[in-house]
């Protein structure tokens, strides 16, 4: 009996000083112990396959072809100009509401707010660790810009900036040129606009 | 006539069924232990050939997991940024870093980043990240908190009682949809099941229970 606890507790020292404790760091790949179908040869996104030369299971878009459902025609919506013009269309194409301002202030802070900072100064937290500070929005030159070159500005891109349309779907384009005008109206109001009873308040 | 067996061998058959009892159950607390995915996958983490921290991106920088993992709202698969989103800010910031080669090479090459993938489900497991995201599961129940890593690890099991777990009782997860992507947001515990009970009701949430609900 003496013999069997002693070998008992030196299997289990054994077994523990192998395999370790649940959840430690490890650099193995996880062992699949019943890989019943676990792996099948079929593609799966962003996953290698030998299949095909440049080894990507995600193929690249044939050249000369668009996906379904993605933005063809010239129509203002798509280009952000006048039909067959290269003249900027001054307000947007899209009925404005507030789930549009609600969405263009959400993707606003996703993709705009790393450089161009919350108040759309250009002060934006990248310009804190190099980077060359990013439009101020609040720059008259840009405040007198029309709608539709913001929106093309986003899609293809200025200066420093790259292009977004591949992160930022047209739609998406439209609700953030949405929610920048918001914000520039809230550093171009002037007394005026507040209503006389409130005045008062205001000055406090 | 003295006995021809031994009187210790009276014993015997006790203490073999003894021993065979006491290693049987050494062997099965042995297996329950390491034959599951809380061991064999937890704590997974892969030398990356970039040493991407998403401390310093979300949790330093207040970057949002969109920004990079743009499908997770709209497809199954969350994906991986390519190149060039990296290089909207590292052609400037950080732009010689020898650590950021593999993404200026892919960049300049057009093939990708080796990233090892790390959460990697059965291939007859189809996990739909837009489907959970969008009814107020966060980040955070799979991933762990994925904002503060250095490295990624597999943070959770990913086993198939991990996934019923919550979908048994998702009033014990789920979130206002405004906090998903806020990995640190902490409701009181008391009041997760109420206000978890109101959001399933709210968005009709019935996680399904079904093989065909995750298998096909």
């Amino acid at each position: 009996m003496r013999h069997m606890i002693l070998i008992l507790g030196l299997a289990a020292v054994l077994v523990l000083s192998l395999a370790g404790l649940r959840g430690c760091a490890s650099r193995r790949p996880p062992i699949e112990i019943f890989p019943d179908m676990d792996r099948q040869p079929k593609l799966r996104p962003q996953a290698r396959n030998p299949l095909f030369p440049d080894g990507r299971s995600s193929r690249q878009p044939v050249e000369g072809t668009i996906a379904r459902q993605a933005a063809w025609d010239g129509s203002p919506e798509n280009t952000g100009r006048h039909p067959g013009t290269t003249n900027d269309v001054e307000v947007l194409p899209v009925p404005v509401t507030p789930s549009l301002l609600a969405r263009g202030q959400e993707r606003f802070g996703i993709h705009c707010q790393p450089c161009h900072g919350p108040l759309g100064d250009g002060r934006g937290i990248a310009s804190r660790y190099g980077m060359i500070p990013a439009a101020n929005f609040h720059d008259p030159r840009l405040v007198r810009m029309p709608d539709g070159e913001w929106f093309r500005v986003i899609t293809e891109g200025r200066n420093q900036m790259a292009a977004y349309a591949s992160q930022v779907p047209a739609p998406d384009r439209w609700a953030i040129v949405a929610y920048l005008r918001a914000l520039e109206r809230s550093r171009l109001g002037t007394v005026e606009d507040i209503p006389e009873p409130l005045r008062s308040e205001w000055r406090k | 006539m003295p006995g021809v067996f031994p009187k210790w061998t009276n014993q015997l058959p006790l203490n073999i069924a003894a021993g065979l009892a006491i290693a049987g159950a050494a062997v099965a607390a042995g297996l329950g232990y390491y034959f599951t995915p809380k061991y064999t996958r937890v704590g997974y983490q892969p030398i990356q050939p970039v040493p991407y921290s998403h401390a310093t991106h979300v949790e330093q920088l207040g970057m949002d997991c969109r920004y990079c993992h743009a499908g997770v709202e709209r497809s199954w698969f969350a994906g991986l940024p390519d190149a060039s989103r990296c290089m909207n800010c590292h052609h400037q910031v950080l732009a010689g870093d020898p650590r950021l080669a593999p993404v200026r090479d892919s960049m300049q090459t057009g093939a990708p980043v080796a990233w090892i993938q790390i959460h990697r489900t059965p291939d007859y497991v189809y996990f739909h990240h837009a489907a959970h995201i969008r009814r107020g599961v966060s980040c955070l129940h799979c991933h762990g908190r994925v904002d503060q890593f250095e490295e990624v690890r597999h943070d959770q099991p990913l086993s198939m009682s991990f996934c019923l777990e919550c979908h048994r009782r998702p009033e014990a997860y789920l979130r206002p949809l405004d906090q998903v992507y806020n990995l640190g947001w902490n409701t009181d515990p008391a009041r997760q099941n109420e206000q978890g009970r109101l959001l399933a009701l709210t968005g009709d949430m019935r996680p399904p229970l079904s093989c065909s609900g995750c298998h096909r």
